[in-house]
């Protein structure tokens, strides 16, 4: 064989040894098994505590409590979203206690009135609505309804009357602008409502000659808006004037 | 005829020593492969591409839903996140975050998101002039063509069996490239532990069967959790049921966050 390949085969070899040391003590231990990553490190990461039980852990000691809520307008609401991260009461319920937000502060969290929220959506104005007193106070947070219970128009078309209730139309009652038999409410398809028709039924109030509060904004009824009826450009349920 | 059968000996003398040259790039090609094959440096499967299709038979590919017009933007999904994964409470560390688009009658879009919407959203400052305002709570969309995966140069963050993007801790270098890749903004840099950090689908909560966090607490089940391809399960009903659209589907990521009712101006 000639002395160069020797040479050449030797060089090889020691550089193929010192390749081999070293990448086994750069490469971890199981990189590769799964994938161009560390294989142990899923397994680390599936080992991380639990912070919140999930509500299932919840009701398998607070049953009742549980049922009520699950029949309640809050059956989507996990029992963790008030009372926050409870695994450690899980683990040890009787020295480890989840807080019970009562101040008036966190109700609001969902229920403020923000112009960016569903418009169904039950909302409230913080400040206006019954001031100083706990919302606990007339609602149930486990079960909680409107102090009225929604009846007559709301208990159907409640997203409409929650709309309405932020409006500037907030104090007029539905029938205000519809006429709605008593059959509507055995017969709600057969028997429908009334609506306005005409322009002029606004202009009761929005006209420039009405008799109406002077805050109400006026405009000239026959000329405004050309042929275009009221509620082809303003929501009656939400009325926005630029 | 005889001209062009003699041809090949006149231009390709080697080939009259035996060893013609394509013989000769075949024992090479050979060669070079053979000996990193047999010091371990590259493994046969990787080459013939079995470890592709491995994944695709995988049992679960997780996958996330989320229903814009649900949302009402009350941020216990990012608190919720924060107390599950150990985030620190600073502003701008989030993992899960709700975004305020506000889509003005000029045609400003004005997007806000104070401290990842945990504390609330400021009241707007010019309602008169508003067009469409709603909540976008975002995260990482756990990408099966995940840039974040490609960048990492030494292989701390990769792609689980189940579809989850997820980060070595132990492993990364801190190096940052990651979080510059991201094009939906879903990496951060951890201050004290000096790693990038993501939302892993709550992967330690999957692991014992529950759902991650953040679907767990939102109380208008906005979000939904559970396995693309099943359909037998609240995400696959989800996307049966509505108009699906992912983030940025031009950039070809693949996201596996699904959104229905999304408005055109969010990006």
């Amino acid at each position: 064989m000639p002395q160069q390949v020797t040479r050449l085969g030797i060089a090889f070899a020691v550089l193929a040894v010192v390749f081999l040391a070293v990448r086994q003590r750069l490469v971890p231990d199981t990189f590769g098994e799964l994938g161009h990553y560390r294989a142990a490190a899923v397994d680390t990461i599936a080992a991380y505590p639990l912070q919140y039980a999930g509500h299932e852990e919840c009701t398998l000691c607070h049953r009742p409590i549980a049922e009520k809520r699950g029949d309640s307008n809050h059956a989507g609401v996990s029992c963790e979203v008030c009372h926050g991260p409870a695994a450690g009461h899980v683990a040890a319920p009787g020295s480890v206690k989840p807080p019970a937000p009562r101040e008036r502060g966190f109700c609001p969290l969902c229920h403020g009135y923000d112009a960016s929220r569903p418009s169904g959506f039950p909302q409230i104005d913080p400040v206006a609505h019954n001031p100083t007193v706990p919302c606990m106070t007339c609602h149930d947070p486990h079960a909680p309804e409107p102090p009225v219970i929604p009846g007559a128009c709301r208990a159907c078309h409640g997203q409409i009357a929650s709309q309405k209730a932020v409006s500037h139309h907030a104090t007029l009652p539905c029938l205000t602008c519809h006429d709605a038999p008593d059959e509507h409410k055995s017969a709600p398809r057969a028997v429908r409502p009334g609506k306005p028709s005409a322009r002029d039924f606004c202009g009761t109030c929005h006209a420039e000659d009405a008799v109406s509060p002077s805050h109400i904004p006026r405009v000239a009824i026959s000329t405004h808006g050309e042929d275009y009826l009221c509620w082809q450009c303003h929501y009656p349920h939400h009325p926005e004037a630029d | 005829m005889k001209d062009a059968a003699a041809a090949p000996d006149r231009d390709h003398p080697a080939a009259n020593a035996g060893v013609d040259r394509r013989n000769f790039l075949w024992e090479a090609l050979k060669a070079s492969l053979g000996v990193p094959i047999a010091l371990g440096v590259v493994r046969v499967p990787e080459l013939c591409g079995m470890q592709a299709e491995a994944g695709e038979d995988a049992e679960r590919i997780y996958g996330m839903g989320i229903d814009v017009r649900k949302c009402i933007g009350c941020g216990r999904c990012a608190q919720a996140c924060k107390d599950e994964n150990d985030v620190p409470d600073e502003p701008h560390f989030v993992n899960t975050w709700v975004e305020r688009y506000v889509i003005r009658s000029d045609g400003e879009v004005s997007v806000d998101s104070p401290n990842g919407g945990i504390d609330g959203f400021p009241p707007l400052e010019e309602e008169g002039g508003t067009v469409r305002t709603f909540f976008v709570p975002k995260l990482c969309n756990h990408c099966e063509e995940a840039p974040c995966v490609q960048v990492c140069p030494v292989g701390a963050t990769f792609i689980t069996d189940d579809g989850a993007v997820l980060v070595d801790e132990e492993y990364c270098i801190g190096c940052g490239y990651c979080v510059q890749a991201c094009p939906y903004g879903a990496r951060w840099f951890d201050p004290v532990k000096h790693v990038a950090r993501k939302c892993t689908f709550c992967y330690h909560r999957l692991a014992r069967g529950k759902v991650p966090a953040c679907v767990e607490v939102c109380p208008t089940s906005a979000r939904m959790f559970g396995e693309v391809g099943h359909r037998a399960n609240p995400l696959a009903r989800f996307l049966r049921f509505n108009d699906i659209q992912v983030l940025k589907p031009h950039l070809n990521t693949k996201p596996k966050v699904f959104y229905a009712n999304l408005d055109g101006e969010v990006r």
